[in-house]
C-alpha cells in the first residue's frame, strides 16, 4: 500500500472527485480528513469508519482563513501531522461576463481561488514545521488553460491555480515539498448531474474521446502525484480531459 | 499488479530511461519487447528482467527504419501475441550551434527522433485497434516545450514528438488507443553527461541550475511515470504532455 502511515487532507471530500479520491487514498493505507462544507462528509467519514478504514470528517469552509487553521489543527490534533493535501473544494458556475454580478463573481474567486491559497498555506505551514516534506495537489481545471465563454469567473479561478501551484512548487522545491495541479476535463459528479440531458450530451462532445471522465480516475492522478512514484514531478500540471485540450 | 497480462514494447531499452522501464514493467507483470541499436545492450536488460522472473525479446532495432520497424512488430507478435503499450524511448541528444548544424546532422536526428515515432505509431497502432485497446507514450523532452540555445535541431525533433502525440492521440480517440507524451527535464543518464560535457559543468551543477528541486532526476522517477500512463490508472488522458523535470519549466 502506498500510503500506509500518511496523513492526508482532501477538501471537498463529501461528493464527486474529492470523494473518489478519499475512498482511494483510504484503500491504500492513508488516514484521511474529508474536510467539506456539507455535512455528508460525516456520512461518509462512518461509513469508512465502519469498515476499518481511519478518517475524519472536519467541516470547513475553505473560503474563511479560520476554518482552514482549523481544519490543519484538527488533522494534527488527531493524527500528529499532515503529508498530503489534496486542495479539491470548488463550485461550478455559469454567466458571460457582463452579465455575471460582482457578488457571484466573489464567491467564485473566493472558494475556488483564495480557498486554495489558504489551503496550501495552511498545509504547507505545517509541513515545514515537521520538516518532513510533503505533496500538495491542487484542482485546476482544463479551464486552467482554455476558455469557454459563459464562464469567465470559473475559468479566472482556474487559470489563478495554475501559477499559485507553479510559483509554490518553486517556492519549496528545496524543502521536497512537492505542489502539482491536476486539470480534468468534464467528470461525471453532482456539477453536472443536475444538467439536462441536451447539456450533458454537449459536454460529452467537447471531448474526443467520447465520454465524461469518471470520479475514479482523477483520483487515480492525484494518487500518482501524491506518491513517492511522483518523486521529480513539482510545479506541473497532470490533465486528465479525455483529449480536450489536445485538439 | 498494475500491468498484468500485457505485452509492451520499449524501444532504446539497452540504458537509461528505457532500460529502467522495461525492469519496472517487468516487476508489474509485463511482457516486455526490448529494442535497441545495440544489441548487446539490449540482451542485457532482458537478461536482467529474466532474472526478475519475466519475460523479454531482445531484438536489434533500427528505429528510423521502416522495414526494420516491420520486422520488429512481426517478431513481437510471434513471441507475445499483441502489444499493448509502446514507449517510444529511443532517441539521441545533439548540442549544436545554428550555424554548426549540417544537413546531414539535420537528416540523421530527426530520423532517429522522429521518423522513429512517426513509424512505432504506424506500425503498432493497427495492433492495438484489433483489440481497440492501447497506450503508446513517446519521449518527447521539456526541449520540445521552451527554447535553449544551441538546440535547434534536438528542441525541433521533441517539439515534432509532442505535437505528433496530440495529432495522433485525436484520430484514435474514440478507438481505445490513448497517446500521450512525456518531457523530462536533466535525467541521469548518458545524456546528462554529454550535456555537462558540452556545457563545461559538472552534472551536480547543472541540476542545480536547471530544476528548482537542485539536482538531475533518476531514471527510475521517469519509468514510474511511464508506468502510470501505461497503466488503466490513466485511462482518462490522452493527447496530454506530462512534465517531469523538478519545477524547471514552472518558471
Amino acid at each position: 500500500m502506498r500510503f500506509e502511515n500518511k496523513v492526508a487532507i482532501v477538501t471537498g471530500g463529501a461528493s464527486g472527485i474529492g470523494e473518489a479520491t478519499v475512498r482511494a487514498f483510504a484503500a491504500e493505507g492513508a488516514k484521511v480528513v474529508i474536510a467539506d462544507f456539507s455535512d455528508h462528509g460525516a456520512a461518509v467519514a462512518e461509513e469508512l469508519n465502519k469498515q476499518g478504514y481511519d478518517t475524519l470528517f472536519v467541516k470547513t469552509n475553505v473560503a474563511e482563513e479560520a476554518s482552514v487553521k482549523a481544519m490543519v489543527a484538527a488533522t494534527v490534533k488527531k493524527y500528529g501531522k499532515l503529508d498530503i493535501l489534496f486542495a479539491n473544494a470548488g463550485i461550478g458556475a455559469q454567466g458571460v461576463t457582463h452579465e455575471l454580478s460582482m457578488k457571484d463573481w466573489q464567491r467564485m474567486i473566493d472558494i475556488n481561488l483564495t480557498g486554495v491559497f489558504l489551503c496550501d498555506k495552511y498545509a504547507i505551514d505545517q509541513m515545514l514545521k515537521q520538516g518532513t516534506g510533503g505533496a500538495v495537489v491542487n484542482c485546476g481545471s482544463i479551464h486552467s488553460h482554455v476558455a469557454r465563454n459563459t464562464i469567465p469567473a470559473y475559468s479566472a479561478a482556474k487559470g489563478g491555480v495554475k501559477l499559485l501551484t507553479q510559483s509554490t512548487a518553486i517556492a519549496y522545491a528545496q524543502q521536497n515539498i512537492r505542489v502539482n495541479a491536476v486539470c480534468p476535463g468534464y467528470i461525471d459528479t453532482p456539477l453536472i448531474q443536475g444538467s439536462s440531458e441536451e447539456a450533458r450530451q454537449y459536454l460529452i462532445n467537447l471531448h474526443p474521446m467520447g465520454r465524461l471522465g469518471k470520479p475514479e480516475e482523477i483520483a487515480k492522478s492525484v494518487l500518482f502525484l501524491a506518491s513517492e512514484d511522483a518523486s521529480f514531478i513539482t510545479g506541473t500540471t497532470l490533465t486528465v480531459d479525455g483529449g480536450y485540450t489536445a485538439q | 499488479m498494475r500491468l498484468e497480462g500485457k505485452v509492451a514494447m520499449i524501444t532504446g531499452a539497452g540504458t537509461g530511461i528505457g532500460k529502467s522501464t522495461a525492469l519496472r514493467f517487468a516487476k508489474e507483470g509485463a511482457k516486455v519487447v526490448v529494442t535497441d541499436i545495440n544489441e548487446a545492450s539490449v540482451k542485457q536488460t532482458a537478461d536482467e528482467v529474466k532474472k526478475l522472473g519475466g519475460e523479454a525479446l531482445a531484438i536489434r532495432h533500427d528505429v528510423g527504419s521502416e522495414d526494420n520497424w516491420i520486422q520488429v512488430v512481426d517478431e513481437a507478435i510471434k513471441a507475445f501475441g499483441t502489444i499493448d503499450v509502446l514507449f517510444n524511448n529511443a532517441g539521441i541528444y545533439v548540442i549544436k550551434p545554428l550555424f554548426d548544424t549540417t544537413v546531414e546532422d539535420w537528416n540523421r536526428l530527426m530520423n532517429i527522433n522522429v521518423t522513429s515515432v512517426f513509424l512505432g505509431m504506424k506500425h503498432v497502432i493497427p495492433v492495438m485497434l484489433k483489440q481497440q485497446r492501447g497506450s503508446v507514450i513517446n519521449a518527447s523532452s521539456i526541449a520540445g516545450i521552451g527554447g535553449s540555445p544551441n538546440h535547434v535541431l534536438y528542441g525541433a525533433s521533441k517539439g515534432a514528438v509532442r505535437t505528433m502525440t496530440k495529432d495522433v492521440a485525436m484520430e484514435f480517440a474514440t478507438q481505445g488507443i490513448r497517446v500521450n507524451s512525456i518531457h523530462p527535464g536533466y535525467i541521469n543518464t548518458a545524456m546528462v553527461d554529454y550535456a555537462a560535457a558540452t556545457t563545461h559543468r559538472d552534472k551536480e551543477a547543472l541540476g542545480q541550475a536547471v530544476s528548482p528541486i537542485g539536482r538531475v532526476g533518476n531514471v527510475d522517477e521517469v519509468s514510474n511515470l511511464v508506468l502510470f500512463l501505461a497503466s488503466d490508472e490513466s485511462s482518462y488522458m490522452t493527447g496530454t504532455e506530462m512534465v517531469i523535470d523538478g519545477g524547471a519549466m514552472a518558471r
